[in-house]
């Protein structure tokens, strides 16, 4: 289509002649004080009307098609080209106070994290999270999402925290509190939460009355952290989620959710000698139960056997089922200063293990308030039994306050109560510095 | 083995299940009319003027909301997924929101670059493009270029045109009826920036301060001067230092006047006009700020109106 289809139709006649003279000397008005504006800000003398300015003034007008609107937008983006969005965050950490349990260092830049992301081709995008802590560079997350899939799908391929319940998506720098809830740590396999290599595809489904209705399916290779390991390639893990929101009024909404996960965990690692049927010991010499020590002192040697993996007549699983809920408040006229958000998760635990079962459950409910632009309170309560004996259980509380100099850094101060199923507790303060450089990064929903 | 292939076939009925969803229940409405999503009320009531009856449109962001700081909800996502157009504002002022959308969207119309895909910056004149050195230093400084450029009519005029352009190419046989839209809107349009050209000529040269810079546009095209900002930075909230500096500036040159978007806490320029001897007015940057301007020219009209009043001319 010609950008002057509009004008293409009809006999130019005086009048129209008139008023794209007019639209051009108005051009030039724009270009002369964009120029000056920017020569302003480049902290350049304010020279006006100089000669550069109108030769620049008169290249740049005389290069916007005729008898239309000046080229004068910045939808270009022309200073990174085809450059991938780069962003880099850091996120230091320091820890006062004495926890025997779970010490982190009292002070250490406890992961910094870039990501690129861009847009691969009509079809796809790809994001890349990059983070590098006290044991190295690791891929976060790496994944190409399929934004025109048919059929109302959205397709991810890659390495991906997975999508069971609502804090685990999330990277560390987009928590409302220092560390993660207790269910993470006792339930997801650790710290860093159901992180793994695969597939994921979502999907929107008919609901009715205005309700958004998503579910979502997932499948993975099978190893993320203590929670599931593959020993197979047959050992992939598989998690859906259905998530249902609904908007309760123009400021407030209500998200609830249900998750499952299921895969393989390290009971399936145990080796075996055919000797006797009853010598057992997996790969890194823990769990023995007969044999002599090595020469080493560390190392097994045992009677000639041949090893060997699957001795053990079944496989063992790990199941979770999640179940999340977050209220949402945001007046829009006032919404750069006031907010609510609370949020409630509990997981369940299905840990097969030789020996029987381990069922085990945990929770987290927390409230997060903004006081002011810059000020956030918050609490949070923890429950959680462990996956692995869930006999024991570890219960805290925390208070949490954030203070955002800018969109682009944050403070915060965690006060934190934590009881340990051994009959430790623990108080500790630990503070957080997050800074933003480079690409703004728009935050999940 | 037998729980194993149990567990198969559950995964392979729970994803089979969600693959035979009828498609048609979320896919786009086979209506004649061009389903169009904008970010903003005022790309709306552009789109509204020149799409006419032809058209179906609503906006993500509402007109009292501060535009960067909209919360990107699902409940959007079944407005985009429908979208045959979504008209941005572009130069990164919905950056912070925006893109997770888009992309959640399952709408390839209106993914970047797509057919549906329209961006209203690329048609505007827009102004303070930084040059040189830019960075985070000078606050959230946008390196494109100022993104309120819609509060000139000229880019008004040209945004609407570059819109009834690209409905006229998502529906090829209704061009006719959106030239003409377009050629009564430029048509009342120009009219109109004539009276307010004539209203604002007494308040030419006029000094007055703004809470964040939202108006060059609008001050460069009737005229008025900006002289100062109650934000130090843009998107940097006022500090003492810097909110007794202005005052002091206030007083010296004698400005009269404070514009203050309706999402800004009026507390410090309530300060600020009290310590001053100025007046606050809360102006509009976006149509529907206020329940009365259901379009653009509306938002003209109601903030000359205004500033009129303000200056007691």
């Amino acid at each position: 289509m010609s950008p002057s289809f509009l004008w293409g139709q009809e006999t130019v006649s005086a009048d129209e002649r008139y008023r794209a003279l007019e639209e051009r000397i108005r051009s030039l008005e724009s270009v002369v004080a964009s120029l000056k504006t920017a020569l302003e800000a480049s902290g350049a003398a304010a020279t006006p009307a100089s000669a550069a300015t109108e030769i620049a003034a008169a290249q740049a007008v005389s290069q916007a098609p005729e008898s239309t609107a000046p080229a004068l937008g910045g939808a270009g983006g022309m200073a990174k080209v085809l450059n991938p969005d780069i962003g880099v965050i850091g996120n230091f950490i320091g820890a006062a106070g004495r926890n025997p349990l779970a010490p982190v260092p009292a002070l250490s830049l406890h992961e910094s994290e870039f990501a690129f992301k861009a847009v691969v081709d009509p079809y796809a995008r790809a994001d890349f999270f990059v983070a590098i802590g006290a044991e190295g560079a690791e891929i976060e997350e790496g994944y190409l999402t399929f934004t025109a899939l048919p059929g109302g799908f959205l397709g991810k391929v890659g390495r991906m925290r997975s999508n069971f319940g609502k804090f685990n998506p999330l990277h560390n720098h987009l928590l409302p509190w220092v560390d993660r809830p207790l269910i993470s740590t006792n339930l997801l396999g650790g710290d860093e939460g159901i992180v793994d290599e695969g597939l994921h595809i979502s999907r929107i489904l008919p609901a009715p009355a205005g309700l958004f209705l998503e579910g979502s399916a997932e499948l993975y290779q099978g190893n993320s952290g203590e929670l599931f390991q593959s020993s197979r390639r047959s050992d992939v893990s598989s998690i859906y989620r259905l998530r249902s929101y609904k908007d309760l009024s123009e400021s407030t909404n209500l998200e609830v959710a249900g998750s499952y996960a299921r895969g393989h965990n390290d009971q399936n690692n145990w080796w075996s000698c055919y000797f006797d049927g009853t010598d057992t010991f997996a790969p890194d010499g823990s769990g023995v139960s007969g044999g002599q020590p090595g020469a080493d002192g560390v190392s097994v040697a045992f009677p000639p056997c041949i090893l060997a993996r699957g001795y053990l007549s079944r496989d063992f699983h790990t199941q979770l089922t999640g179940f999340d809920a977050t209220l949402h408040w945001k007046p829009l006229r006032r919404a750069i200063y006031h907010s609510f958000i609370a949020r409630a998760e509990a997981v369940w635990s299905r840990r097969q293990e030789e020996l029987g079962t381990q069922r085990a459950f945990g929770f987290y409910a927390s409230a997060d308030y903004q006081l002011a632009r810059r000020w956030f309170t918050g609490a949070r309560v923890d429950w959680a039994e462990r996956a692995r004996d869930a006999a024991m259980h570890d219960s805290a509380q925390s208070l949490v306050l954030t203070y955002w100099p800018s969109e682009f850094s944050q403070i915060r101060g965690q006060l934190r109560r934590t009881r340990y199923g051994e009959g430790t507790t623990a108080n500790e303060v630990l503070f957080q510095f997050q800074f933003n450089i480079g690409a703004h990064g728009a935050h999940p929903f | 083995m037998k729980q194993k292939r149990l567990f198969v076939q559950r995964s392979a009925v729970a994803v089979l299940a969600a693959l035979l969803v009828p498609a048609f229940a979320v896919s786009p409405a086979a209506a004649k009319n061009l389903n169009v999503m904008t970010t903003t009320e005022d790309l709306a009531a552009l789109a509204r003027e020149v799409g006419g009856q032809h058209v179906v449109v609503d906006s993500i962001a509402r007109g009292y909301q501060d535009p960067h700081f909209v919360e990107a909800k699902p409940s959007f996502l079944l407005k985009l997924l429908k979208a045959d157009v979504l008209l941005v504002v572009g130069l990164d002022l919905e950056t912070g929101w925006l893109p997770p959308l888009i992309t959640q969207s399952r709408n390839a119309r209106i993914q970047p670059g797509g057919a549906g895909y329209h961006d209203a910056s690329a048609a505007a004149a827009v102004l303070d493009k930084p040059s040189g050195q830019v960075s985070r230093a000078m606050g959230d400084v946008h390196p494109l270029g100022n993104p309120h450029y819609w509060l000139d009519p000229e880019n008004g005029r040209r945004i609407a045109k570059a819109i009834a352009e690209r409905f006229a190419q998502l529906d090829p046989e209704d061009t006719a009826y959106f030239t003409q839209r377009f050629q009564d809107f430029d048509r009342r349009l120009q009219e109109a920036d004539k009276r307010w050209l004539q209203e604002m000529a007494p308040l030419k040269g006029t000094a007055v301060i703004t809470y964040h810079r939202s108006w060059p546009s609008f001050v460069n095209h009737f005229g008025v001067e900006v002289v100062g900002y109650v934000e130090p930075k843009p998107g940097i909230p006022p500090t003492p230092a810097h909110t007794l500096a202005l005052i002091n500036q206030m007083k010296k040159d004698q400005i009269k006047l404070i514009l203050v978007e309706p999402y800004f806490d009026l507390k410090t320029p309530n300060a600020i006009a009290q310590q001053s001897g100025a007046k606050v007015l809360v102006m509009l940057p976006s149509v529907g700020g206020v329940p009365e301007v259901k379009d653009y020219l509306q938002l003209f009209d109601y903030n000359i109106r205004l500033l009129k009043m303000a200056l007691g001319r």
